[in-house]
């Protein structure tokens, strides 16, 4: 079953707050292996987290 | 252990830290104070809890998320202004074709982490906080400044897991679009 774009970014968000069960990465793995979109939605969800983080440290 | 004294300045000089910490979950600035104030307070009285530990900011920060959970929940049982029915919104209908694949591809961002030296970055990604819905901004912040475990924060602002990581996702989807708009795509 291939995912679709929405439903990858669902899940991508998703594994930033659950462990995703085994089909789960896998369907992830294989849809953003070739999907450059979600790929980089999937960087710039992790990137968020970073930004939240240094944003408390900022004077 | 240093006398009493010191140890109460060196808390008042990280004041300023733990009051912007307070205020980015809070977004109240009486709240804030309050929860910081509570925090100092159980930081004087528990100082032997502090012996041997390395870092003061990271003791005192961990106190304070504790006075912030407790404001968050007294702000949860607090109604929201009516008309904010985040249920409402849409789920990015414009970003998706009716396929499920993107209606337009996700730009790349250029050199992200440089960004995170830029004060006027910080300032764009609170006013795109800011903008969040009240309810998605709280769940969000929890999960990512408090860094609390989606669980607790259920709980906290009693929604289902499922709903908490409807709104989790739609505060990054959210988030992204705007920096996107407001940093990222600028030329």
């Amino acid at each position: 079953m291939m995912l679709t774009c929405r439903e990858t970014t669902r899940l991508v968000s998703q594994g930033l707050d659950r462990d995703l069960a085994f089909g789960e990465r896998v369907a992830l793995r294989m849809h953003l292996a070739i999907c450059i979109g979600c790929r980089r939605t999937r960087r710039q969800m992790h990137f968020l987290r970073k930004a939240v983080r240094a944003l408390a440290l900022r004077a | 252990m240093p006398p009493a004294a010191d140890f109460r300045s060196q808390i008042e000089a990280l004041r300023p830290y733990l009051l912007r910490f307070a205020t980015l979950q809070l977004r109240d600035a009486a709240a804030a104070e309050d929860a910081v104030q509570e925090a100092l307070l159980a930081a004087l009285a528990g100082e032997a809890g502090f012996a041997g530990r390395a870092n003061l900011r990271t003791w005192l920060t961990g106190i304070l998320k504790h006075k912030i959970v407790d404001a968050v929940r007294r702000q949860a049982r607090e109604p929201l202004i009516p008309q904010e029915t985040e249920d409402g919104l849409q789920d990015f209908d414009a970003l998706f074709e009716r396929n499920g694949h993107w209606a337009e591809r996700p730009a790349a961002w250029a050199d992200p982490d440089g960004a995170l030296e830029q004060r006027q970055f910080f300032r764009a990604l609170e006013l795109c906080l800011e903008r969040l819905p009240a309810r998605t901004a709280r769940a969000f912040m929890m999960r990512e400044h408090l860094g609390l475990e989606t669980p607790e924060i259920c709980k906290e602002l009693d929604v289902t897991p499922t709903h908490c990581w409807v709104m989790l996702y739609r505060a990054r989807m959210t988030l992204r679009e705007c920096l996107q708009t407001t940093w990222f795509g600028k030329e």
